[in-house]
C-alpha cells in the first residue's frame, strides 16, 4: 500500500480505499466522487473527493459527519484545491483534509497552511524530503488555518 | 522606508534556503522541468532567449543606496555590467547563471532584497506613483498601503497558482501616475462624503492580448477592510478564473464573462465570512506602516533665496535651465524638487543602467537625496528630495554619466520592452526601433515643440512596453517569421484610461521612423496651437493619421 504523510510523520496508508468512480454502488472504505457520495443516504463516517471544478458548498452541511475530505490536483498548477482547503477549514471541518494527486513536495508547506493534514504523494520515494517541506518556513506574513494571526497582530 | 525586522529577514531568509535546494534538486535531475518552471518563476528566473534573466523586486520602486550598490555589484559579478528597469518597476539581469541564482538571492537578502513573486501566476509586485510622498496633488501617500499589501501577499499560500499573473497598482494623487485602470486591481485613495479616506477598488483592468479598462466594484471602501477585501476578490478569482486557455486566464476575462454587478455580488459573499476576522487592519498596524514612510529630514530653507540661487545658475548656463524645465517637478516641501533621471540617452536601451551609473546613483543619492531613490513604471529613476540650491551640482554630476538627458515625459523617453534582442516571448525586437526613433528626432526643439508624448513599444502581444496605453502604441508582430509592426493611436494611461486604436497594416522596421514622423507631421498640422498630441487625436480622430501615413507617394 502507498504510504501517506499524515500529522506530519509517515503512516501506512489507513485504510481508505483510493476513488472508483465505476463502482455502482458506494462501499464503506471507499472515498466517493463528489456523485457517489451525494447519493450516501448515511454520510457519518464517510470520505469524499473534491476534482478542481467542485467546490465544497455541498459538503458544508455535513463536515461534522465527513471522516476524510480528498481534494485532488489533477495538474500541480491548478491552485484551486487550496481555496477549497481554507473554506472547509474555515467553516468548521475538523476531520482529515487530504491532497491526493499530483501536487509536488515544494507545495505542501502552502498546502498544509491552507489546512491539508494528509498528503499522498504520487511519488513515494520522496517521502522524506516531502515531511521535511512541510517546514521550510517558520515565520509567515499571512493568517492562515495555521496561524489564525496575521504577523502584523503579533508583531 | 520599510525596514525589515526580523520576522522579515527570517522569511526572506529561508526562502533562498529554499530556492537553492529546489535548484540543486533541479541540476541534479530531481525536479523535472516542468515542476521547476513555477518554482524559478516565483523567484523571478526565466530562461530566456540567450540566458536565464532575473527578474529583482523593487517593492513599489523604493530603494535606498545601499541597494542600488548591491545591485551595481550583482551585475559586475554575475552579469554583463549592466541592469534594466522595467516597466514594473523591477530591476532585471539579463546574463546571469542559473547555478549563480541562489547566490545571486542571498547576497540581496543581505540588503533586504529579493525577487520573490516578479514571475509566476501569483500576486506580483504592488507598483505605485513614483513621486509618492511628496507630489504637491496627493490626498495620501499610497506606500503605508502598499507595504502592508507586499507582506500580505509575499508567499501568501492560497494564490501562488492562480490561474494566471496578478498585478495590484495603488495611487494617492488626482493625477494618477501607477495606471490604476491598467491592473487586476487598481486602488484609488479617496475620500467619501463623510470626508474619510479609504479606497475606490476598481478590477479587470490589463494590458496584454486583450486589453481591458478596469471597473469599479467598490466606490469606497474602509481602509481596515484593504486585505480581507482584497482576499476575497482573490478567492473569487482564482476558483471561477478559466484555467483552460491561458489567454483568457486573467481576471479581466472573468469580471467580464459574469459581468461586474455578479462578480462585485460573488466577492461580497466571500469577503461576508471573513470580513472583520483577525486580517482587519487595525488603526495600530495601519500607523506603524505609516510611521515607516515619514518625511525625512527636510532642512528649512529659505525658499525665496534659493530660489534665487536657482534663478541665477539658470541664467547663466541654458543647457541645466532647460534639464531643470522638463525633467523636474513641484515638490511639496518649499525648496526643494523632485528630479527625473532619464534612462532614455540615445544608444543606450531604454531603462538600462550600468554599474558605474548605478553607483554614481547611489552617491548622489546620498549627497542630496537622503539616500533614497526610485524606479519608475516609465523605466526612469527618481530622487524625490533634492533641495533646489544643489540642483546645478547634481545636474553636473550626471552630465558626466550620460543621465542628464532632458526629455522626461516627451517622445525619446520611451517606454520599450527588451524585445527580440532578450525576451523569448518576442515577436520583434523593439529596443532597435526605438533606437532609431531616438536617432531621427535627434533635434530636442522639435522634440519639446511637440509636447508631452508617450510612445511606447511592446515586443509582442503580452504588452510589457504597455503599448495600448502609448498615445503612439508600437507593437512587434509576427507574419511568416518577418518581424513587423502594428501602430495604435490614442492610448492613454491616466484615470481617464484609454486604450489606443489600429492605424492600420502594420510595417518593417527599417520603415517606423518614416512612420512616426507622418504621425508627427500630421499633428503639427492638425494641431490648435499647443494642444498636446492625445487632445488633437482626440479632437480629430483617427483617420487624418491614417490617410496621411497609408497615403501612396506622388
Amino acid at each position: 500500500m502507498p504510504k501517506l504523510i499524515k500529522d506530519g510523520a509517515i503512516v501506512e496508508n489507513d485504510g481508505w480505499l483510493p476513488m472508483d468512480p465505476e463502482g455502482t454502488a458506494p462501499r464503506v472504505q471507499h472515498i466517493l466522487s463528489l456523485e457517489q457520495w451525494m447519493t450516501l443516504d448515511a454520510k457519518t463516517n464517510s470520505a469524499v473527493q473534491l476534482e478542481p471544478g467542485q467546490p465544497p458548498a455541498p459538503l458544508l452541511e455535513h463536515l461534522n459527519e465527513l471522516a476524510l475530505v480528498a481534494v485532488n490536483f489533477p495538474a500541480f498548477t491548478d491552485g484551486r484545491g487550496f481555496s477549497y482547503a481554507r473554506e472547509l477549514r474555515e467553516k468548521g471541518f475538523k476531520g482529515e483534509l487530504r491532497a491526493v494527486g499530483g501536487f509536488i513536495r515544494d507545495q505542501m508547506h502552502y498546502l498544509h497552511r491552507c489546512g491539508f493534514n494528509a498528503f499522498a504523494l504520487a511519488d513515494d520515494s520522496e517521502l522524506e524530503g516531502a515531511l521535511s517541506a512541510l517546514n521550510e518556513f517558520s515565520e509567515h506574513y499571512q493568517a492562515a488555518t495555521d496561524e489564525p494571526a496575521p504577523l502584523f497582530r503579533r508583531r | 522606508m520599510y525596514v525589515y525586522d526580523q520576522h522579515d529577514q527570517t522569511i526572506v531568509d529561508q526562502r533562498v534556503a529554499q530556492f537553492r535546494d529546489q535548484t540543486q534538486r533541479f541540476l541534479a535531475g530531481e525536479i523535472s522541468e516542468d515542476a521547476f518552471l513555477p518554482l524559478r518563476l516565483q523567484n523571478g528566473l526565466y530562461i530566456q532567449r540567450l540566458a536565464p534573466m532575473l527578474r529583482i523586486a523593487v517593492p513599489y520602486g523604493l530603494l535606498n543606496s545601499t541597494q542600488v550598490r548591491m545591485l551595481a555589484h550583482l551585475t559586475r559579478k554575475y552579469d554583463k555590467g549592466y541592469a534594466h528597469i522595467s516597466t514594473r518597476q523591477n530591476v532585471q539581469l539579463n546574463w546571469p547563471r542559473l547555478e549563480d541564482v541562489p547566490d545571486i538571492l542571498e547576497e540581496l537578502a543581505s540588503v533586504q532584497m529579493h525577487a520573490i513573486q516578479t514571475s509566476g501566476n501569483c500576486i506580483r509586485n504592488t507598483t505605485t506613483d513614483q513621486f509618492a510622498g511628496v507630489a504637491t496633488d496627493e490626498l495620501e501617500d499610497p506606500r503605508p498601503y502598499c507595504e502592508i499589501i507586499r507582506q500580505w501577499s509575499t508567499l501568501h499560500p492560497e494564490f501562488a497558482f492562480l490561474p494566471r499573473k496578478f498585478k495590484i497598482a495603488v495611487c494617492g494623487t488626482t493625477q494618477d501616475r501607477a495606471a490604476i485602470y491598467n491592473h487586476d486591481i487598481g486602488l484609488d485613495l479617496v475620500t467619501n462624503e463623510q470626508g474619510e479616506v479609504g479606497f475606490k477598488v476598481i478590477v479587470g483592468g490589463g494590458l496584454g492580448r486583450t486589453p481591458v479598462i478596469g471597473s469599479v466594484v467598490c466606490d469606497w471602501l474602509d481602509k481596515k477592510h484593504l486585505l480581507t477585501y482584497l482576499e476575497a476578490i482573490l478567492r473569487v478569482y482564482n476558483q471561477n478564473g478559466r484555467r483552460d486557455n491561458k489567454y483568457k486566464a486573467r481576471i479581466k476575462i472573468l469580471v467580464r464573462a459574469m459581468g461586474v454587478d455578479a462578480f462585485r455580488t460573488a466577492v461580497e459573499e466571500e469577503w461576508a465570512s471573513i470580513k472583520e476576522g483577525p486580517s482587519t487592519l487595525t488603526q495600530d498596524v495601519i500607523e506603524r506602516s505609516k510611521a515607516c514612510f515619514t518625511a525625512p529630514d527636510y532642512e528649512v530653507i529659505e525658499a525665496e533665496s534659493a530660489l534665487k540661487a536657482l534663478e541665477r545658475q539658470r541664467d547663466t548656463d541654458p543647457l541645466f535651465s532647460n534639464w531643470v524645465k522638463r525633467n523636474t517637478v513641484a515638490h511639496h516641501v518649499p525648496g526643494y524638487r523632485i528630479v527625473n533621471i532619464s534612462l532614455k540617452a540615445t544608444g543606450y536601451a531604454p531603462g538600462d543602467i550600468t554599474d558605474r551609473q548605478l553607483e554614481l546613483l547611489a552617491d548622489l543619492a546620498d549627497q542630496y537625496s537622503f539616500g533614497e531613490l526610485r524606479t519608475t513604471h516609465e523605466q526612469n529613476i527618481v530622487l524625490a528630495d533634492v533641495r533646489k540650491d544643489e540642483l546645478y551640482n547634481l545636474w553636473q554630476a550626471l552630465q558626466g554619466a550620460d543621465l542628464a538627458t532632458a526629455n522626461i515625459g516627451y517622445l525619446t523617453d520611451m517606454i520599450c520592452c527588451p524585445g527580440g534582442d532578450y525576451c523569448a516571448l518576442a515577436n520583434a525586437k523593439s529596443i532597435p526601433v526605438a533606437e532609431a526613433i531616438q536617432r531621427r528626432f535627434d533635434d530636442v526643439d522639435y522634440v519639446y515643440d511637440l509636447g508631452p508624448l508617450d510612445l511606447n513599444i511592446s515586443g509582442c502581444m503580452n504588452a510589457c512596453g504597455h503599448h495600448h496605453i502609448g498615445h503612439i502604441g508600437v507593437l512587434g508582430v509576427d507574419k511568416k517569421g518577418q518581424e513587423f509592426y502594428q501602430v495604435s493611436l490614442g492610448g492613454s494611461k491616466d484615470k481617464n484610461a484609454a486604450i489606443g486604436k489600429i492605424l492600420g497594416p502594420s510595417f518593417k522596421q527599417d520603415d517606423m521612423p518614416d512612420v512616426i514622423d507622418r504621425i508627427l507631421t500630421t499633428f503639427v498640422d492638425l494641431r490648435a496651437e499647443d494642444e498636446a498630441f492625445l487632445d488633437t487625436y482626440n479632437r480629430v480622430g483617427l483617420d487624418p493619421f491614417k490617410e496621411r501615413v497609408y497615403a501612396k507617394a506622388d
